[in-house]
C-alpha cells in the first residue's frame, strides 16, 4: 500500500449523517470477484439516477470534486454492514481521507487494511472544513500525517488525534499483513519449534 | 502448579506466537478453508503485493456456495457471476498451489463437510474459512471459527491472524434425550434461552452426559448452530467417538504418527477445576422437537406450542421486530405450529447434510410418499455422503417419495445458487438461517431437524415426528 504522508487535492462537502455502507456501496455490486474498479458504484444511488445518467447536483460529479481525495461527512460514517466493499470502491475512486465528528467502528477499522484516513474532529470543527470546502476556490486541503495537522485553503491548520498504532500502519503504508510479515522470523521459529514437538502434525507428507 | 485451564484456554495458548499484553495476540492456523465467494479479493491483494500463500499445504479450496445441486453442471454453469466465482476460485487455487476440490473431485462438497470427511479437522487445530459456519469444526475440539476477506488474505499471507481471546461459557447437557429429539433440536433450545447475541465474546463448550451420546454428526449441528447464538466458536471435547470418526482418513496422521497425535488429543479437556465466564444448564429430556417461527433463529418454539402472543415479549424493540417476522412471515400470533402449510422442504447444508441426517430424514419417509403439492430438495453434503447414502438405498427411498435427489453444494441454504424459494413459499428446512430473504426473496424459512423436515414433507405441514411411526420395510 502506498505509504500515507501528506495528501494534498480537494476536499469534497457531503454534509449528512449516517451514511451507512449501503449507500457508499449498494448490495448489487458484491458479487464481484475484485476490490479495485469499484470506485465507479461508489455512492451508486445518490450518484446516478435509475437510467444511469449522472445527478448533476451531487457533490462528487461537479468540478473541482471529481478529483476528490478527501470527503468531510457527517457523524457516524460507514454504519451499517461490514463490506469491505465500501472502503474498497472509496479508495479506488480516489479517495483516502474522511473527516467527519464520528466513525463507525467496523469502517474505520477496514479503511485502514485500506491505506484509507478516518479524522475524527468536533462537528463545529467539521463544519468549519466543509464551508471552505464548498467553495471549489477554496476547497483543497492538505493533511499532514506525522504532524497529525489538516491545512486549508486558507493557511489555517487545524491539529487531530490518531491511535499510535493506526498512524503507524499508514505512514508506512503497510496493511496489518506487511506488519504481521515483520514477524516472520517469530512465525517460522513456532512452526519449526511445533514440528518438532508435534511431529504428526506436519502435512507436507499427505499431500494427494 | 500451573492453573486449571478450559480447552480453549489450552488450543489458545497452543497457538500463540506472540501475545502482546493487553492488544491483539498473533495467533498461528493449522487449517485454512478457502471458498469461492469471500476469497477472490483476498487472493487478488496477494498478486497485487506480489505475495505468496505462506503454507500453500495447510490451505483447501472448495466451491460450494453458487454451485448447481443439478446433474450436468460440471459442463456450464448458467449464471454468469457465478461463473466468474467459480473460475477465479480455480485459477486462484491453481495458480497459488493450494490444496484443491474441484467440482469434478470425488471429494468435493460443502467446505464444512468435506473437512471432517478428508481428515483435514482434527482436534486441538485452529481452523478459519471466510464464513461463519466453521464453527463446525468445533465438534472435533479444534478452535474453529469465520473471518473476513482481509483475514483471509491474512491468513493466506502470514498462516496467522491478530487477535484478541474471548471469553468461555460452558453449556452443560446432563441426563438422555427422548425420542424423535436430536442435536438440531438442542441447539435451537439453547439460542432460544440465551439469545441470538448470548453468545456474543465467548468460545462455548458444550458438556454433559447428553453431548457425550451424540455422534460426530449431531456435535458438528451443534457446533455450527453455535454462530447463530452470536459466539466465537462452540467446542466439543474429543473422545473415542470422535478418533474412531478420525482413523483412517485421508488427512489424519497414520501409524505411528497416530498413536503420537492420540496421546496430544486425550489431554485436549477443560481441567475440572476450570473457571467459565459463564455457566448455562440444560436438562436433556426437557428438549422436544422444535421449529423457528420467526426470522431470527432465536425465534423458536416446541412443535407442540403455537406462534407466541406479543404481550409475551417485554422489550418493545423486539416486539417490533416480532411484529414485522410475523407479518414477513404470514402468520398470527397465537396461531399452532402444528398443522402449518408447507410448500417445499430443504434436507441439506452444513448444519444437517451429513449421512445420518439423511438417514434420520429416509427412516421418516421409508414407504410414504410426499404430500401434495409438496417439492422436496435433498441435497447431500459432500459427494460422499451422496454415495454413501446411494449404497445404503437412500436415495430410493426419498425418490420413491417423490422428492429430488441432488449433487452436493450449499444449494437451498442461502439465495446464491439456483435452489431458491419463491416470493411467499415456506419452507420446512434442515439449514441455520431464518432471515428475511435468506433462501429467496420473501420467501419463509422454518429451522427443523431432517426427521421434523421429512415429517413436514409427508403430511404437508408442520407435524411432531414423534407422531409418525417409520413405516414399510424396517430392514
Ligand atoms: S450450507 Fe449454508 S451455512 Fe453452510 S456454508 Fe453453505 S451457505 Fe453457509
Amino acid at each position: 500500500m502506498t505509504p500515507f504522508n501528506t495528501l494534498t487535492g480537494p476536499a469534497a462537502p457531503l454534509p449528512l449523517a449516517n451514511v451507512d455502507t449501503d449507500a457508499i456501496m449498494p448490495k448489487q455490486f458484491l458479487k464481484t470477484i475484485k476490490r479495485s474498479g469499484l470506485g465507479k458504484f461508489v455512492f451508486y444511488d445518490m450518484r446516478f439516477q435509475a437510467g444511469g445518467g449522472e445527478r448533476t447536483d451531487f457533490v462528487l460529479n461537479r468540478k473541482p470534486y471529481r478529483r476528490a481525495t478527501t470527503l468531510i461527512a457527517g457523524a457516524n460514517f460507514g454504519c451499517g454492514s461490514s463490506r469491505e466493499h465500501a472502503p474498497w470502491g472509496l479508495a479506488d475512486f480516489g479517495i483516502r481521507c474522511v473527516i467527519a465528528p464520528s466513525f463507525a467502528d467496523i469502517f474505520a477499522a477496514n479503511c485502514v487494511k485500506n491505506g484509507i484516513l478516518c479524522i475524527a474532529l468536533p462537528a463545529n470543527e467539521v463544519e468549519a472544513l466543509a464551508a471552505l470546502a464548498a467553495n471549489p476556490a477554496t476547497s483543497e486541503m492538505t493533511i499532514d500525517l506525522p504532524l497529525q495537522l489538516i491545512i486549508a485553503a486558507d493557511g489555517h491548520g487545524c491539529r487531530f488525534e490518531i491511535e499510535p498504532e493506526r498512524k503507524n500502519l499508514l505512514a508506512a503504508g503497510l496493511d496489518e499483513i506487511g506488519v504481521t510479515l515483520q514477524q516472520e522470523s517469530d512465525i517460522a521459529r513456532f512452526e519449526l519449534a511445533r514440528v518438532r514437538r508435534e511431529p504428526w502434525r506436519n502435512t507436507e507428507d499427505s499431500r494427494p | 502448579m500451573t492453573h486449571a485451564r478450559t480447552l480453549y484456554d489450552k488450543v489458545w495458548d497452543s497457538h500463540t506466537v506472540t501475545a502482546d499484553d493487553g492488544g491483539p495476540a498473533l495467533v498461528y492456523i493449522d487449517l485454512h478453508l478457502v471458498h469461492e465467494v469471500t476469497s477472490p479479493q483476498a487472493f487478488e491483494g496477494l498478486r497485487t503485493a506480489k505475495r505468496k500463500v505462506r503454507r500453500p499445504d495447510l490451505t483447501w479450496a472448495v466451491a460450494d456456495h453458487n454451485v448447481p445441486t443439478t446433474d450436468g453442471r460440471e459442463g456450464h454453469v448458467a449464471d454468469p457471476e457465478s461463473r466468474a466465482q467459480l473460475a477465479a476460485l480455480d485459477e486462484n487455487a491453481r495458480g497459488f498451489g493450494v490444496g484443491y476440490f474441484p467440482l469434478t473431485d470425488e471429494r468435493h462438497g460443502i467446505v464444512h463437510v468435506i473437512g471432517p470427511e478428508q481428515g483435514l479437522t482434527q482436534p486441538g487445530k485452529t481452523i478459519v474459512c471466510g464464513d461463519s459456519h466453521t464453527s463446525t469444526h468445533g465438534a472435533f475440539g479444534a478452535l474453529a471459527f469465520g473471518i473476513g476477506t482481509s483475514d483471509v488474505e491474512h491468513v493466506l499471507a502470514t498462516q496467522t491472524l491478530r487477535m484478541k481471546k474471548s471469553r468461555n461459557m460452558r453449556v452443560t447437557v446432563e441426563g438422555k434425550f427422548g425420542p424423535g429429539v436430536t442435536a438440531k433440536d438442542l441447539a435451537l433450545v439453547v439460542i432460544g434461552r440465551i439469545g441470538t447475541a448470548g453468545g456474543t465474546g465467548y468460545v462455548v463448550e458444550y458438556q454433559g452426559e447428553a453431548v457425550r451420546a451424540l455422534s460426530m454428526e449431531g456435535r458438528m449441528t451443534l457446533c455450527n448452530m453455535t454462530i447463530e447464538a452470536g459466539a466465537r466458536a462452540g467446542l466439543v471435547a474429543p473422545d473415542d467417538k470422535t478418533f474412531a470418526y478420525l482413523q483412517g482418513r485421508p488427512h489424519a496422521p497414520q501409524g505411528g504418527r497416530w498413536t503420537e497425535a492420540l496421546a496430544y488429543w486425550r489431554g485436549l479437556v477443560s481441567d475440572p477445576a476450570a473457571q467459565f465466564d459463564r455457566e448455562v444448564v440444560i436438562d436433556a429430556a426437557s428438549v422436544v422437537p422444535h421449529v423457528t417461527w420467526g426470522t431470527s433463529p432465536e425465534d423458536v418454539a416446541p412443535i407442540t406450542a403455537h406462534v407466541p402472543m406479543l404481550d409475551k415479549f417485554a422489550d418493545a424493540g423486539k416486539r417490533t421486530q416480532v411484529e414485522r417476522a410475523l407479518a414477513y412471515m404470514g402468520l398470527g400470533a397465537g396461531q399452532d405450529l402444528d398443522g402449518l402449510r408447507i410448500d417445499k422442504v430443504f434436507l441439506g447444508s452444513c448444519t444437517n447434510g451429513r449421512i445420518e441426517d439423511l438417514r434420520a430424514a429416509a427412516e421418516i419417509m421409508r414407504g410414504r410418499t410426499l404430500a401434495q403439492g409438496v417439492v422436496m430438495l435433498v441435497v447431500p453434503g459432500s459427494d460422499a455422503v451422496r454415495r454413501q447414502a446411494e449404497s445404503e438405498g437412500l436415495h430410493d427411498i426419498f425418490r420413491a417419495a417423490g422428492a429430488e435427489w441432488r449433487k452436493s453444494g450449499c444449494s437451498m441454504c442461502l439465495a446464491m445458487n439456483p435452489d431458491v424459494l419463491g416470493p411467499g413459499e415456506r419452507c420446512a428446512s434442515t439449514s441455520n438461517r431464518n432471515f428475511e430473504g435468506r433462501q429467496g426473496r420473501d420467501g419463509r424459512t422454518h429451522l427443523v431437524s431432517p426427521a421434523m423436515a421429512a415429517a413436514a414433507a409427508v403430511t404437508g405441514h408442520l407435524t411432531d415426528v414423534r407422531r409418525l411411526a417409520p413405516q414399510g420395510d424396517a430392514r
